[in-house]
């Protein structure tokens, strides 16, 4: 699985990637895990607000910090 | 709807909540009076009591307004502000998007996203500027602090008056077309379709939001709204009235400018700089100077336009705090000569 964190480094990017690692961690899900930082490749996603989580390509969350359930039952579908 | 934890605890809550903010000061004053025995009067016993009863009471408005500010802005995403935006054209779209800049969820780091998303799908550049100076300018925080210092006619006038400079400001900046101060890369960016236009959340996960809201936000802001409050403590009972007068006085003709000048380097967030306002119309700043330079402290960041350099070349930008400073100016003189 590849996940993608996108956001250009505010506090809640950080939350949600530290959030990510832990439900990944805990769960023993094989993925890798990569934060995007660059304004031009975030835009590609198409989303407007940041902080965004990206699963396979597909962007699941979008300018919020979910609670780690949420991401735990996106990532274990 | 499921009857989880969510809806659960703030409904516990509230009772609480209501019970607390309406006996605060008998609370205060059986803290400093008959527990710290304190002489009643003194300096120390009433910047005290001031702390006291001002940053609880405070805090406790915060929570409240912010969870269900939280509650409200997950109706309202960037994405749908979009959508109401596109095709409008400059005034009718002016005062949409200063409207819309109040409630949509904004952050300046989040500015840049934002900026390429409106221009992208061809919202005018003066339209969107009329929402990048709402956004951070008419803050929930301010209004909020702004009410539960000055009572809720304040709190208008400082809504309405960000609200007439984001249209205006806008507007203006519309007619002067200068696309050409945008950066060019803005223009070639190709923004991705989002498959996740609309989400549907539950309700609970709606009220988590506003939970969220309350954590991220009176998390940080706790230590400004302290430290502002304390510095209006201490000026309450130590700082002579009138002191402010000679410098942000009515009768000072250059007192705005002055302040506009001297807020925009500073950067505060707007739970830090509302106690400090307090501070200087009770020591007689009069309330037009202390408007303006609240909203040039919180309206015009230099952090923001660091970020907003980015997409906009250096003369936007001085265009961009020019029509600004001129308009908080304007409503700085206007409040002074009505008041």
């Amino acid at each position: 699985m590849e996940i993608k964190i996108l956001g250009s480094g505010c506090a809640k990017c950080k939350t949600l990637e530290k959030l990510t690692r832990e439900v990944v961690d805990q769960n023993g899900i094989d993925a890798t895990i990569t934060k995007v930082e660059d304004i031009m490749e975030i835009m590609k996603y198409g989303i407007m607000s940041t902080p965004a989580l990206v699963v396979n390509e597909k962007v699941e969350i979008k300018g919020r910090v979910p609670s780690s359930d949420e991401i735990k039952k996106i990532l274990i579908k | 709807m499921k009857w989880n934890k969510y809806f659960v605890i703030p409904l516990v809550l509230l009772p609480v909540w209501f019970v607390i903010y309406h006996n605060l000061q008998p609370m205060t004053d059986w803290l400093v009076d008959t527990q710290l025995a304190l002489t009643l009067g003194g300096h120390f016993t009433e910047a005290l009591r001031f702390f006291v009863f001002e940053f609880p009471k405070v805090m406790l408005l915060l929570m409240l307004i912010i969870f269900f500010v939280g509650i409200i802005r997950t109706y309202f995403t960037p994405e749908r502000t979009r959508k109401a935006l596109e095709g409008k054209r400059t005034f009718t779209g002016n005062v949409m998007a200063a409207t819309l800049g109040i409630i949509t969820p904004f952050c300046s780091c989040s500015a840049i996203p934002l900026f390429l998303g409106f221009v992208e799908s061809g919202v005018p550049l003066g339209v969107t500027f009329s929402f990048l100076i709402a956004a951070p300018m008419i803050n929930e925080v301010a209004i909020i602090l702004l009410y539960g210092m000055f009572g809720w006619k304040v709190a208008v006038i400082y809504v309405g008056t960000g609200l007439i400079i984001a249209i205006l400001a806008g507007w203006v900046i519309g007619l002067l077309k200068l696309e050409k101060w945008v950066e060019p890369w803005v223009y070639q960016t190709q923004m991705g379709e989002s498959d996740l236009e609309d989400e549907k959340l539950s309700f609970s996960n709606r009220i988590n939001q506003g939970v969220q809201a309350i954590k991220e936000i009176v998390g940080t802001v706790w230590i400004y709204v302290a430290l502002g409050i304390a510095v209006g403590a201490g000026a309450h009972g130590y700082v002579p009235e009138d002191f402010m007068a000679a410098l942000m006085g009515k009768s000072v003709w250059y007192s705005v400018p002055l302040s506009i000048l001297i807020g925009i380097p500073l950067y505060s967030n707007a739970a830090g700089i509302v106690p400090v306002v307090a501070v200087l119309i009770e020591k007689g700043a009069s309330l037009g100077t202390a408007l303006a330079f609240m909203m040039a402290v919180i309206g015009l960041s230099l952090p923001e336009m660091v970020i907003l350099r980015k997409v906009l070349k250096l003369p936007l930008i001085f265009v961009f705090i020019g029509i600004v400073g001129a308009g908080i100016m304007i409503v700085g003189y206007l409040f002074n000569y009505i008041f």
